[in-house]
């Protein structure tokens, strides 16, 4: 009887008979994995996923060439792709990744796009030179770069005193401190990732949100400088500013990444282009992130508790040393 | 080989083929614009859900400390909600999972987590600024007045991007080079030749077909064939006869006692028989594809 049935049976039938357990089992795997993740496999299951995938994938090729039977078509192309997604999925486990993250990825993408971190600081640049030179010549130019909200007691009408006095520390108290801190990381975060998101606009928004930022700065430091303020004002901007306007630049420098991939592709296509560049560009952005977590650290605790001008000076630049390093000199071999 | 392939998936103007490393292209159904709203509205609801018992979980605490914690969890949410579940799950989230749709790199390769960032912080100028514009009017801007009409022609273009593109890719996915696609889900149903092949061999005397009569028809219409005898339903007695009859008189199958005729055996024996001779043709790298293909 057996003989005869292998015999009479049909190629894909035969074939099927002998696969179907393989099939089976990747199934079942594969269910879970879709259900708990592929971290709840055990060590065993672990093993035979990849195994059984090659296994249906080769088989997939072959029901192609000799099987005519559709549902056992549709349901290897569906078992094939699932199993795919599964192998093919984000593998990596959270430690490794972030020591990564932080070993090359971040100072190695941020060196990538030197040029992009270049052009975002010389615009920055450009608007707190443009603004100072402005505001210094017409001080009416002040109300037009600082909006009104933003200027607080800090205007040409107020008295050196009063400047002075905002330069100070504010309330200590410790929950008062931890809520201005969060408040300002959240504030300034969404700004750069704002600022990142508009690069897809070929860039022009990010430039324009950069530039609208040093002119803010450029009107602020005209205005202490016209009271001889110059050196308390660089204190009390020191201590969170070197790292929040790193992190600004660079998630604009993120953003210009992904206009420049957009305007520049080359070769390439352009959404291929995009597609390679913007996994940089979000790793610098990822680490704007968390400079912005710095500096609001920084500004909002740092900041009010540390009013000696000479320690602001201190221990904003050295942060900003320590940062400039880190992005210059770590990661030049890549360990995997 | 693919039109074939394409067929088995439906033939849907969204399916796409994907190399593995492996080297073998598998088939994926890119997500229509309705799935992946429904995903969004989805997981959109939940942020909300999670931001309401948040409110209530701050109200316990005193006010600094609670408005720290509110102000931390909110980015988090908003920055982190879709990064943080589409790292953990494989590229999908609360809702993409109740709507079985997932994020997949276009290239073939893993979804790295760096694209699933990128694809995720586009949703600032996608997603949330739109919304802010929304609900909050044009104060939700961080800029001056001169940049508005430029931002917000940009918000609205990257917004209908989707609708503007084959691949239905909003930025975030160009951004990052990935697409969304449904995870596909078939279930295995008994072969219907092995089935006869064992059942009913002894009985198939009556149903025997000539080289002349198997070659009338081709893949096209084995597997409409096969749908017919899948099918389940009220009506599927008729169906099977009235498709029994024509095949009969298609192929010139002589039934000589209409009353003796069993419909459902002779199209069980046809199928077997046809696919027996379709496979043995393609296994020699001939593929009819249907009866006009000749």
């Amino acid at each position: 009887m057996n003989g005869d049935r292998v015999a009479f049976e049909l190629k894909s039938a035969q074939f099927r008979r002998e696969r179907e357990s393989v099939w089976r089992e990747l199934e079942a795997l594969v269910e879970r994995a879709e259900r708990q993740g592929v971290r709840s496999l055990d060590a065993r299951s672990l093993v035979r996923l990849p195994i059984l995938y090659r296994a249906t994938l080769s088989g997939l090729s072959v029901a192609r060439a000799i099987s005519l039977d559709r549902n056992l078509l549709g349901y290897l192309e569906a078992l094939s792709t699932r199993a795919y997604l599964c192998v093919y999925g984000v593998q990596e486990r959270p430690g490794p990744l972030l020591a990564a993250f932080f070993a090359w990825r971040l100072p190695r993408a941020v060196r990538a796009a030197w040029r992009h971190v270049a052009l975002s600081a010389a615009v920055t640049l450009g608007g707190v030179v443009a603004a100072w030179l402005l505001t210094a010549a017409d001080p009416a130019y002040y109300g037009t770069f600082v909006p009104p909200d933003l200027q607080g007691n800090r205007s040409f009408h107020s008295s050196t005193e009063d400047l002075l006095a905002t330069l100070d520390g504010g309330d200590r108290g410790v929950g008062r401190l931890s809520h201005f801190a969060a408040s300002l990381f959240s504030h300034n975060a969404r700004i750069g990732m704002l600022s990142f998101a508009l690069g897809f606009a070929l860039g022009v928004p990010t430039l324009a949100l950069i530039f609208y930022n040093g002119l803010m700065l450029g009107a602020f430091m005209a205005l202490f400088h016209s009271r001889d303020l110059l050196i308390e004002v660089g204190g009390w901007l020191s201590i969170h500013g070197p790292t929040e306007l790193t992190a600004l630049i660079l998630a604009a420098a993120g953003g210009l990444r992904l206009a420049g991939a957009i305007l520049f592709a080359g070769r390439e296509p352009r959404l291929v282009r995009l597609g390679r560049d913007g996994r940089d560009a979000a790793i610098i952005m990822m680490g704007a992130v968390l400079l912005f977590l710095l500096a609001g650290l920084l500004e909002g605790i740092g900041r009010q508790v540390i009013v000696d001008t000479g320690l602001r000076y201190l221990i904003g630049w050295s942060v900003f040393a320590a940062l400039l390093a880190y992005f210059c000199l770590t990661g030049r071999e890549v360990v995997r | 080989m693919s039109d074939a392939s394409m067929r088995v998936q439906g033939a849907s103007k969204l399916v796409r083929g994907v190399v593995t490393p492996e080297g073998v292209e598998v088939f994926v159904r890119l997500a229509s614009l309705g799935e992946r709203a429904s995903a969004l509205a989805l997981d959109l609801a939940i942020m909300i859900a999670a931001l309401i018992v948040l409110g209530f979980a701050a109200l316990l605490f005193d006010t600094q400390v609670s408005l720290t914690f509110g102000i931390i969890a909110l980015f988090l949410l908003r920055a982190f909600y879709f990064t943080g579940f589409e790292i953990a799950w494989n590229g999908s989230t609360p809702g993409k999972r109740m709507t079985s749709l997932r994020v997949l790199n276009r290239r073939g390769g893993s979804l790295a987590p760096a694209a699933v960032i990128g694809r995720n912080l586009m949703r600032e100028v996608e997603l949330f600024l739109p919304l802010s514009l929304v609900t909050a009017g044009a104060a939700a801007l961080p800029t001056g007045p001169w940049t508005d009409i430029a931002m917000l022609t940009w918000v609205a273009v990257l917004a209908a991007l989707p609708l503007f593109n084959r691949d239905r890719l909003r930025a975030g996915d160009m951004v990052a080079g990935t697409w969304v696609v449904v995870a596909p889900r078939r279930v295995l149903l008994p072969d219907l030749a092995a089935v006869r092949t064992l059942q009913h061999r002894e009985a198939d005397i009556d149903y025997r077909f000539t080289e002349a009569q198997l070659a009338v028809y081709g893949v096209r219409e084995l597997q409409l064939l096969e749908d017919v005898l899948r099918a389940s339903g009220d009506d599927v007695a008729d169906m099977r006869r009235d498709v029994a009859q024509r095949i009969a008189r298609k192929i010139g199958h002589a039934v000589i006692d209409m009353t003796e005729f069993d419909s459902a055996r002779f199209l069980e024996a046809f199928y077997a028989a046809q696919r027996r001779r379709l496979e043995t043709e393609l296994a020699f790298g001939r593929r009819r594809r249907d009866k006009n293909d000749r």
